[in-house]
């Protein structure tokens, strides 16, 4: 049995590393994506390009425009002099934020009216006007205040001294300076692990078959868990190896802070490897062809990794798809991922998550090898 | 270049993709697939975040406080936390995404008239997130704060004035800020390169692997032949395709559509040549199949997922970033597609996005004829 093994182990790891593409593919790509993954994916938003139509050039709307030039988070590019400019400035796509004072704005601050802002926003993209509203909000609220402050002090400095007030403490943990690409890394390190074992196991076991091989195979003494272990292992060793390397790549690369304990973060992998590898044999015993096995490789990966919360929370998601998200493997995998590189918590936290992949893992691994054993037959 | 000829190459390859009735499905599924994905499953519209609280006051004003929090859509109270603790728990197995915390002389200091602190504990993993549950909790409390100074100035006599500043936002394009409306025009772009990199890149590669291609050789069939032949059924599937989204679109998720259709579908067109263009060149190179589908999902999906702005604003890349999206038709498309569905700008606006895809679906087109010989070697 295990000299039969290892001739089929030999065979495998032939295969894979004989063919000068084959080899590429194992290690370039993964690295590419993350790289490219991890500049292009953010949702940060700086540097919003803004204008700035002011009509009543008083001090007061100087000082609030000055608020929003002092602020990194706008970039305001030019001063409009007439109203009209506004909505080609927009529509050209040459600004995403348009502040526009009206006359009569320091007036109506003197007599202690409402002076309103007027914003427009560029929603094409719905983040970025969300978040871009969000800080014209906070930057219009200071100036109110400290505005307001000023007054009081003006009418009477005693009072002043004495007005309580609440202020927001904020404190972000884990990403303190709220970066991207500390959310981002660690989710492309589970997703590309997905896509390459998912597609490599997959395409393994077709090929095979596509060619006629596997007949060939089979008249052999080969049985069929042999097969199958021959099948699996290289590409669990090749996935380790590849999890390794993409996450060494994207901590080192990125300055990504990895604070937990690495054997909590193996012993994840390892569970999470497994349940890739079921999909991927499933995936090869549904599959006569490796088109086939693509596309349907193609329809598992997809949802899994949009469904798993990689970019986007899942508790925006409707109810419904929020519990479809358990099946996903990836699920588990990136909360692990999160937990041992941002939040450094330990098994105490991450046990629950491990223990659904280890249940998900046998369970795929259970039916691929039973259907397994009917495409033989 | 014979008709008749082109014709049979094209009705095998048409067969081939119709007999194969999972192919078929997929072709035709996918998009309505990616579609629902997209349009379920990728959303930022942030409501209800749990959070915890731990009032160290217990006073009427921390409650007061609180409860500004519990009646607020965007945050869903889950817990109260009795110390440090168990806030801390909360936010490390993820129950919660922030904790907020009263500190024990917040009344006093508001009765004292001192500046009074809330402390935010985030959890900063997720940093979009986290920015937006920040925006939200300033909003709250900078209400509750002006709401005591108003009071307080109140009873000391004094006239009680409004806000001095309200900020009066539009949105543009996508007036509700909905997520769908902003992602899913993008989707069409995804669906256009997943076809033309999966299924072409596989024609060719799978004619070399199971050695057609020398009895096609052998024909005597073109090049321009073969190419033409190989790529027009999946040009017609991708127009196909291009109509299912834009009505699922349209009906299903309701997100407007201000441009012509005639801009659509010919944008389309010239989109759907770029990238079988490119699905062909890559799979005469591989002449693999997994090669081919893993090297043609780096050189369309990935751009077009990552690069486009689809999902992340280029704006928000590093420089060097921004300059190679110009070298990627995926970036124009996009762009047309978001004019076409959310902005319905006039013509004169589209020709900056228009000009660059015609030069490459030109270049493309000519790249893969060139490529493409009839050569055994």
């Amino acid at each position: 049995m295990l000299a039969r093994l290892k001739q089929m182990l030999i065979k495998e790891f032939i295969q894979v590393f004989r063919d000068k593409r084959t080899r590429f593919l194992l290690f370039g790509p993964p690295i590419i994506q993350m790289l490219v993954f991890g500049y292009a994916a953010t949702f940060e938003i700086r540097h919003v390009p803004t204008v700035v139509l002011d009509l009543d050039h008083s001090q007061e709307s100087r000082e609030l425009v000055s608020r929003f030039t002092s602020s990194e988070y706008f970039d305001v590019q030019h001063q409009l002099t007439d109203s009209r400019q506004v909505g080609d400035v927009i529509d050209r796509g040459k600004a995403t934020v348009a502040l526009q004072i009206n006359a009569g704005f320091a007036e109506a601050l003197r007599k202690g009216q409402t002076a309103p802002l007027q914003v427009i926003v560029d929603a094409t993209n719905s983040n970025t006007a969300l978040i871009a509203s969000g800080y014209v909000n906070q930057i219009a609220l200071g100036f109110a205040r400290s505005y307001q402050e000023d007054r009081i002090n003006r009418i009477s400095p005693q009072l002043s001294e004495r007005i309580p007030s609440v202020e927001l403490e904020q404190r972000p943990w884990y990403n303190p300076d709220l970066r991207s690409r500390w959310f981002f890394v660690p989710g492309i390190v589970g997703s590309l692990t997905l896509v390459l074992v998912v597609n490599l196991t997959a395409f393994a076991v077709v090929r095979e078959r596509e060619i006629g091989t596997l007949e060939q195979i089979m008249v052999t003494p080969i049985r069929p868990a042999e097969f199958i272990l021959g099948k699996t292992l290289p590409f669990f060793l090749i996935g380790l190896f590849d999890v390794s390397l993409i996450a060494f790549v994207g901590t080192l690369w990125f300055q990504v802070p990895f604070r937990g304990q690495l054997l909590v973060l193996l012993v994840g992998a390892i569970l999470f490897l497994l349940c890739m590898l079921g999909v991927g044999l499933l995936i090869s015993t549904v599959s006569a062809t490796q088109q086939q096995a693509m596309v349907t490789a193609f329809f598992f990966i997809m949802p899994a990794i949009t469904f798993s919360g990689f970019g986007f929370p899942i508790s925006t998601m409707p109810r419904w798809l929020q519990y479809a998200t358990y099946a996903s493997p990836l699920r588990y995998f990136l909360i692990v991922l999160r937990g041992t590189y941002l939040k450094g918590v330990g098994m105490d936290i991450l046990w629950p998550q491990m223990l659904a992949m280890a249940v998900l893992g046998v369970g795929l691994l259970t039916t691929a090898m039973l259907r397994f054993h009917k495409a033989i037959d | 270049m014979s008709f008749t000829r082109f014709m049979a190459i094209a009705r095998k390859e048409l067969v081939q993709v119709l007999r194969d009735s999972r192919s078929l499905t997929i072709v035709l599924v996918m998009p309505i697939v990616l579609v629902l994905l997209f349009g379920y499953g990728v959303s930022l519209d942030l409501k209800h975040l749990p959070i915890y609280v731990y009032d160290r006051d217990g006073s009427q004003q921390s409650q007061d406080l609180l409860k500004r929090f519990q009646s607020n859509e965007y945050f869903d109270i889950v817990g109260v936390a009795g110390n440090y603790h168990d806030l801390t728990r909360a936010l490390d197995d993820g129950r919660a995404k922030m904790g907020v915390v009263i500190p024990w002389d917040f009344s006093q200091r508001l009765h004292d008239g001192r500046p009074a602190s809330v402390q935010a504990l985030i959890d900063g993993t997720d940093d979009n997130t986290a920015n937006v549950l920040i925006g939200y909790a300033q909003g709250v409390v900078q209400g509750y704060s002006s709401g005591i100074q108003l009071d307080w100035l109140r009873d000391r006599g004094q006239i009680a004035q409004p806000a001095p500043v309200s900020v009066e936002t539009r949105t543009w394009y996508n007036e509700d800020l909905e997520s769908s409306a902003f992602i899913i025009p993008g989707v069409l772009a995804l669906v256009m390169s997943v076809i033309g990199a999966f299924l072409t890149s596989l024609t060719i590669a799978r004619e070399w692997e199971r050695g057609t291609m020398e009895q096609l050789v052998s024909t005597p069939v073109s090049p321009l032949e073969i190419m033409l032949g190989k790529l027009v059924p999946y040009f017609l599937i991708g127009m196909v395709d291009v109509i299912i989204c834009a009505l699922l679109a349209l009906y299903w998720f309701h997100v407007p559509f201000r441009g012509s259709f005639l801009t659509l579908m010919l944008s389309s067109a010239m989109f759907l040549v770029v990238v079988l263009s490119l699905g062909f060149f890559i799979s005469v190179i591989a002449k693999n199949q997994l090669a081919a589908s893993q090297i043609s999902l780096l050189a369309t999906f990935l751009p077009a997922f990552l690069l486009s702005g689809f999902l992340y604003a280029i704006e928000q890349m590093p420089v060097v970033l921004q300059w190679i999206t110009r070298i990627l038709p995926a970036r124009y498309y996009v762009s047309i597609l978001k004019k076409v569905f959310l902005k319905g700008s006039p013509a004169a606006l589209l020709y900056a996005d228009l000009v660059p895809l015609a030069i490459f679906t030109i270049v493309l087109a000519l790249l893969a004829t060139r490529s493409f010989h009839k050569r055994l070697t």
